[in-house]
């Protein structure tokens, strides 16, 4: 394939390069576009919750409907939409932030995120199917083994499948990062975001296969009639909140860390200096990592674990404040001094700031075993998380739209939309959860589809509505914002920002190889300390000469889809053994890509010297 | 250089496995996955020691545990990864008929470890009606031992598929990574099997 | 100088390191195979204390083990840092989850 083949397309032969893509650039945007499309539907479902709690006893929503709401809103949206937004970022700019031409393993890249794509969809299948999973996105047991029907076997099979695709793209990253550097990339040269995308691997390597184990032990009782939490055969339900949380405490430092990233990038770019405290900024980040592993039974202060168990939890929680601390003193530290240009991305982590240490501090106020008592499943709870979740993850992640869209897509977004939408959000934002804890103060339960009138909850819960709505505003905002730009924004230069990491040194969006030669890194913000001390430009680490690039190949989509069909096997052969037809059909056929792929030599080609130097400079 | 090219002894690289960047990749990639096994692994382990006595009134561990059989199997599978270990030193020996020989040793190793396996769940379920529904405990006790199992059925396809595929082709720089990450492999399914063998058998014997 | 070195010479040298290697593979294997049968040992003929049979047990599995690690699978040679951390790191999850499931799940 040749360079100008790659452009000149009609749409059929568009999908199709997508189908088939082991391109980290082209990846990224499956996965924006992806998570993008989920995070709207757990939008709406957010949306239809607050509805329903709009004023006292409403009946907006039945009770088993709203069950399926709360449920499918916190999946999508820890699952589906903020994970996949933050692995199409890594995607999009870790390969070139490190001077890398791809990923280490593209085919993987392909295959993590189509599995992820195929979860998410069995998963939302069950809203046509009989009912969606109900059992909260923690589906704890005993609650998710009585559930009726079949929607948590889809959260069961969706999860699993998706889960093996982050899995599989966590190796990926971790690979990528130690063997595919640039020359003179050191570790400690590595831009934050690339950094925290290394750690962040780390916790899906450790945190996942933990998910993994639970939601088998879950499936084997719900599908084969197992008894690891059927108390009558001796099981124990504490057991899948241990697994559970093992997986999901280390799971919100994996949507954290990748934020904090962003944010440290953009703080020092568009302050015009270098990340105060660097070095403790990398060090905060891997505390946080470790840290993040001995955390999790604070979720479990009143399960009766005892005072001991309790206490040890209670203090190593507090402990994590400590690095989260110094995080946030580096990044003030980064804009002391520093020439700012507030544009939207800069609104978005400027709001992160006193957004996330609110979020934090009552995070600390729940790490207090006996305080917990009284907060716990209150909405204080829901408020805490969506202060670090939505104030952390969400602004995060629209900073970094907002910031990399040019080198993603080759435009900038459109910054009056920007600014409107932002102000929109951040101020819906504040106005759903602020209030949200006194209500849990005051006693308000989370996931209750009612609350009774003349109880003080009234005023509070219009107050949360009506800033869901705001943000909703907002996201729409955000999307008009993207539609307009595509349509007429203007083209990007290559360094629209007057950046300093190695991604502004080439064009956007980059060319498929990425590099046209290997970059030679000379320091901490390679691209500044040319612009400063050198001639403007990245040394080039080699002289011009072939470059290989990996095969396409369709097998990941059509692996996973095969993993998709045996799902619904899985899930309806207890109503009748003849979907284990579906089962040996949807495994077999997965089994058979993965005989292909390993039958099958991939040796990629190589784009000659001759044709990259046509391509004009 | 094509990468089809059988490696002969003047352009052996001294580690094959990992000359390429693709095999640098794998060799990483493959122990990184096994980090990530560990902890799969673990809570298994954990899971069944949180079980290990919710009997429900069905046979315990003491009544059904036999030390021969599992024994055998140990010294099947023990010997397995003393093989593949000779495998790759044929591997960096670039004797590669012999690494394949020593590889199909490994393979009816691990069929044989395999089959003892199936023959002890077949005598649990009918000599003890043990099963897989029966309590918490046998839940626990299949699910651990069958996710072994399954490990060690992977590995058997992987190596068999390997073998196949390079039978007529030798070694070249291409394949030696592959090879490599499969004894890696092998020799992780063998450490969880000593754990298995130890915290399953041997201290459910004790009781 | 450099002309003088003679492959041949490479090769053997190489052989050589391999062949040692290999030996002390074997070493490793037997010890091994040693460890597994003072562990059926001391179960099956009951010699020891039941309170000191789990540990030593465990000890002799863990034993074994590394030798798995670092000798079979090559931990202790260059070039094995990363893994080795990962499987440190993996270690360190596997053991907070195992002490959690079998201290605390409530009874």
């Amino acid at each position: 394939m040749s360079i100008a083949a790659a452009q000149n397309k009609g749409f059929l032969a568009a999908v199709w390069d997508y189908l088939t893509t082991v391109d980290h650039k082209k990846i990224a945007k499956l996965y924006l576009f992806a998570g993008g499309f989920f995070f709207l539907l757990g939008g709406l479902e957010a949306l239809f919750i607050r509805i329903q709690l709009i004023s006292p006893e409403n009946d907006f929503l039945t009770a088993g409907l709203y069950n399926e709401m709360i449920t499918m809103h916190g999946t999508t949206m820890i699952f589906l939409a903020a994970m996949p937004l933050l692995l199409g970022l890594m995607n999009a700019i870790m390969p070139l932030q490190i001077g890398a031409r791809d990923v280490a393993f593209p085919f993987l890249n392909s295959l993590g995120f189509w599995l992820f794509l195929f979860g998410g969809v069995l998963l939302n299948c069950s809203w046509f199917l009989g009912g969606a999973p109900d059992a909260g996105w923690t589906s704890y047991a005993p609650l998710s083994i009585q559930s009726p029907g079949h929607g948590v076997d889809f959260y069961i099979m969706g999860l699993q499948i998706s889960g093996a695709g982050t899995l599989i793209g966590g190796i990926n990253f971790l690979v990528t990062i130690v063997t595919m550097r640039a020359p003179g990339m050191t570790y400690m040269r590595m831009p934050l975001f690339s950094w925290t995308t290394f750690v962040t691997s780390v916790l899906i390597l450790f945190a996942f296969p933990a998910l993994t184990v639970g939601l088998f032990l879950l499936m084997f009782d719900r599908m084969f009639g197992a008894a690891f939490f059927d108390v009558t055969l001796g099981g124990n339900a504490v057991i899948w909140q241990h697994l559970f949380w093992i997986f999901g405490h280390p799971e919100v430092y994996i949507l954290i860390l990748p934020a904090f990233g962003i944010f440290s990038d953009i703080i020092s770019t568009f302050s015009k200096k270098r990340l105060f405290g660097y070095t403790a900024m990398v060090f905060a980040t891997i505390l946080i990592a470790f840290l993040g592993f001995m955390v999790w039974a604070h979720h479990m202060f009143t399960v009766g674990l005892g005072p001991v168990a309790n206490a040890i939890f209670a203090i190593a929680t507090m402990a994590i404040a400590v690095p989260t601390g110094i995080k946030i003193f580096n990044w003030l530290g980064t804009m002391w001094g520093g020439s700012i240009t507030i544009n939207s991305a800069m609104l978005w982590t400027l709001a992160f700031i006193p957004s996330f240490t609110i979020g934090g501090m009552t995070g600390v106020m729940l790490a207090s075993a006996v305080a917990d008592y009284q907060y716990h499943d209150t909405y204080f709870v829901v408020a805490h998380f969506h202060y670090v979740i939505v104030g952390g993850v969400v602004f995060g992640i629209l900073a970094g739209l907002h910031y990399w869209w040019p080198k993603i897509f080759g435009k900038i977004l459109n910054e009056t939309l920007g600014k409107l939408s932002f102000w929109l959000f951040f101020i819906g934002f504040h106005l759903t959860f602020f209030i949200q804890h006194f209500l849990g103060l005051m006693g308000m339960p989370r996931r209750y589809w009612v609350f009774l009138k003349d109880q003080g909850l009234d005023t509070g819960n219009l107050v949360s509505t009506i800033g869901a709505f705001l943000m909703g505003v907002g996201g729409l905002i955000f999307v008009i914002n993207i539609i307009y730009t595509s349509v007429k924004g203007e083209k990007a230069p290559a360094d629209p920002w007057d950046g300093r990491s190695l991604e502004w040194a080439i064009p956007s969006p980059p060319p498929f190889y990425n590099f046209k030669q290997t970059p030679l890194i000379r320091g901490l913000d390679p691209l500044w300390i040319e612009k400063t001390e050198g001639k403007g430009k990245i040394t080039p680490a080699e002289p011009l000469g072939d470059i290989h690039m990996p095969d396409a190949s369709i097998l990941p989509f059509i692996m996973s889809f095969g993993f998709f069909i045996a799902g619904f096997g899985f899930i309806y052969q207890v109503d009748h053994k003849g979907w284990l037809a579906a089962i040996f059909v949807g495994m077999g056929t997965a089994l058979i890509c993965m005989l292909i792929r390993s039958l099958k030599d991939y040796h990629g080609f190589h784009i000659h010297k001759e044709e990259l130097e046509r391509e004009a400079d | 250089m094509s990468h089809d090219h059988s490696l002969n002894p003047e352009t052996m690289p001294q580690e094959p496995e990992k000359a390429t960047l693709e095999g640098k990749n794998k060799f990483l990639g493959l122990w990184f996955f096994l980090g990530g096994e560990t902890v799969l692994f673990a809570s298994l382990f954990g899971t069944y020691l949180a079980l290990r006595n919710s009997t429900a009134g069905g046979p315990a561990t003491t009544d059904l545990f036999g030390l021969e059989l599992v024994f055998v199997m140990t010294m099947l599978l023990l010997t397995s990864s003393l093989t593949s270990v000779y495998a790759m030193y044929q591997m960096k020996n670039n004797n590669f008929k012999k690494m394949q020989l020593w590889l199909g040793i490994t393979a009816l190793l691990g069929m044989a470890f395999l089959a003892c396996e199936l023959y002890e769940f077949y005598h649990y379920i009918h000599e003890y009606e043990f099963t897989f529904r029966s309590s918490a405990f046998g839940s626990a006790f299949y699910t651990l031992v069958g996710f072994h199992g399954g490990h060690v059925v992977f590995g058997l396809s992987w190596l068999i598929v390997l073998m196949v595929r390079n039978a007529k082709r030798g070694l070249n720089l291409y394949n030696a990574p592959k090879y490599y990450t499969f004894s890696l492999y092998w020799h992780f399914i063998d450490v969880v099997w000593v754990f298995i063998f130890t915290v399953v058998y041997l201290m459910g014997k004790v009781g | 100088m450099a002309d003088n070195i003679d492959t041949n010479k490479v090769n053997s040298f190489r052989k050589q390191k391999s062949k040692d290697e290999m030996k002390k593979q074997l070493i490793s294997f037997a010890l091994m195979i040693g460890f597994t049968i003072i562990a059926f040992g001391i179960v099956a003929t009951d010699a020891i204390d039941k309170m000191f049979v789990v540990p030593l047990l465990l000890i002799l599995a863990v034993v074994q083990v590394a030798f798995q690690f670092y000798y079979f699978m090559h931990m202790k040679d260059k070039g094995h840092e990363l893994p080795s951390m990962m499987i440190y790191g993996g270690i360190f999850a596997a053991l907070l989850t195992i002490a959690a499931l079998s201290v605390i799940v409530w009874w």
